[in-house]
């Protein structure tokens, strides 16, 4: 009896630390501080391009994570791309002439959409549209035009190997 | 000349086929004791404390082993692209979805298996199955399922310990040795590991863990009568899971990805 007693404490102890590891591997490892589906309000956003935008990416007013995208899909009636996010509760007095961008965390991070603060008095709510967007910046776009800049304003330039005689 | 070659391929391509099969269907069967063996669950509490608990302080130790020279190894790679901070999520990803689960499985073949195998293998040995059988206790019932019941629940929970002493000791490596940020390493480890990554773990050692019990308790139960043959099930526990183990993690992998 006495011998049972021991090989069931420890086949506890043995199964109350294999889900206390899954349970901190489960809240403290992964971000889930945004429940999604629950909570909050949705606003959306359309964009010219969202580069590489993902489902999943934060919504950061000045830094601040505020929320996160929820749905990316293309829009035949505008012919843009309608970015879905949901914002958590807390902020809820985003003025509603307020811009949504699409930003890059550093060099080589993930992009994520930054939200710029308007000056109105009344807030967005569950459901609104941000009416001004800037959108992804995509680097081919940028260097070709830098390229094709740089080819026309080349004859005026006057490099020293092609002086004239 | 010709002939006698393609005999030889023949016949071991049916051994082969044989071992597949027999494989199968004693998995089956063990599928469809399942819900009556779970009836009598203090015997498998009894396994889960053999190939569990018993488990705990080899995993216990190699997971923080792995998880230290993760960290080390990390920081020199991380550190030549600038990119230090990310050693908590290249850890927490590599703990979570590879290292854990196989590592585990590996090791669980080596302590718990093979302790399966020669235990059936000796029960065999020394007729005590023949004599179950002779008292109208089905052996499979009373002594196979427990065993593969208690090594396959056990094997998510080993994972999930080894993976979170592992990055313990990445942690260990990393920010109090290294010196990398500690708000750094867990802030971008939260970013980045997302809910799928730690079911992707489980599930992974879940499969890993019916593997491993199936082999050993299959090995064991049909090993050959003999000393010699005890042995041969045990060494067969270990080849065969660590490679079925490797296999399925290849096959996994790329199916959830």
């Amino acid at each position: 009896m006495r011998q049972t007693r021991a090989i069931e404490l420890g086949t506890g102890l043995f199964v109350l630390l294999g889900f206390a590891a899954l349970f901190f591997l489960i809240t403290q490892i992964t971000s889930r501080e945004f429940g999604f589906g629950d909570g909050g309000y949705r606003l959306s956003a359309m964009f010219e391009q969202v580069g590489g935008l993902k489902p999943g990416a934060p919504v950061s007013m000045s830094g601040v994570t505020v929320g996160r995208v929820e749905a990316i899909e293309y829009d035949f009636n505008e012919y843009r791309a309608r970015v879905t996010m949901r914002i958590d509760s807390a902020y809820d007095r985003i003025p509603d002439d307020s811009d949504a961008g699409i930003l890059t965390a550093g060099l080589l991070g993930g992009q994520y959409v930054g939200i710029g603060p308007g000056s109105s008095e009344t807030f967005f709510a569950d459901g609104n549209q941000i009416q001004f967007t800037q959108s992804a910046i995509v680097l081919e776009n940028l260097i070709s035009k830098f390229l094709f800049s740089k080819a026309t304003e080349k004859p005026a330039d006057g490099s020293p190997e092609e002086s004239t005689p | 000349m010709i002939v006698p070659l393609a005999r030889e391929v023949l016949t071991s391509l049916r051994t082969a086929l044989e071992a597949l099969g027999a494989y199968t269907l004693f998995g089956l069967r063990l599928v469809a004791e399942t819900p009556r063996a779970l009836l009598r669950f203090s015997l498998v509490v009894q396994q889960i404390h053999n190939a569990g608990a018993h488990s705990l302080v080899i995993i216990m130790m190699s997971g923080l082993f792995v998880g230290m020279v993760l960290g080390l190894q990390g920081f020199d790679l991380l550190e030549r692209f600038g990119s230090e901070e990310s050693l908590g999520t290249a850890a927490a990803l590599g703990l979570l979805k590879e290292l854990g689960p196989v590592v585990t499985a590996l090791l669980f073949a080596g302590r718990a298996g093979t302790a399966l195998a020669s235990e059936l293998g000796l029960m065999r040995a020394t007729d005590q199955l023949a004599a179950m059988e002779m008292m109208a206790v089905d052996p499979v019932r009373r002594v196979v399922m427990p065993r593969f019941l208690g090594g396959t629940l056990s094997m998510p929970l080993l994972a999930a310990i080894f993976s979170m002493i592992g990055l313990f000791g990445a942690q260990l490596v990393g920010v109090q040795l290294m010196g990398v940020d500690s708000g750094q390493f867990w802030s971008q480890m939260r970013g980045a590991v997302e809910f799928g990554d730690v079911m992707e773990g489980v599930l992974k050692s879940a499969v890993f863990g019916v593997a491993c019990s199936l082999i050993a308790v299959f090995e064991g139960y049909h090993s050959v009568p003999t000393a010699e043959g005890v042995g041969r099930a045990t060494t067969r526990t270990v080849v065969i899971s660590s490679v079925v183990v490797l296999l399925l993690d290849y096959m996994l992998t790329a199916v959830m990805l």
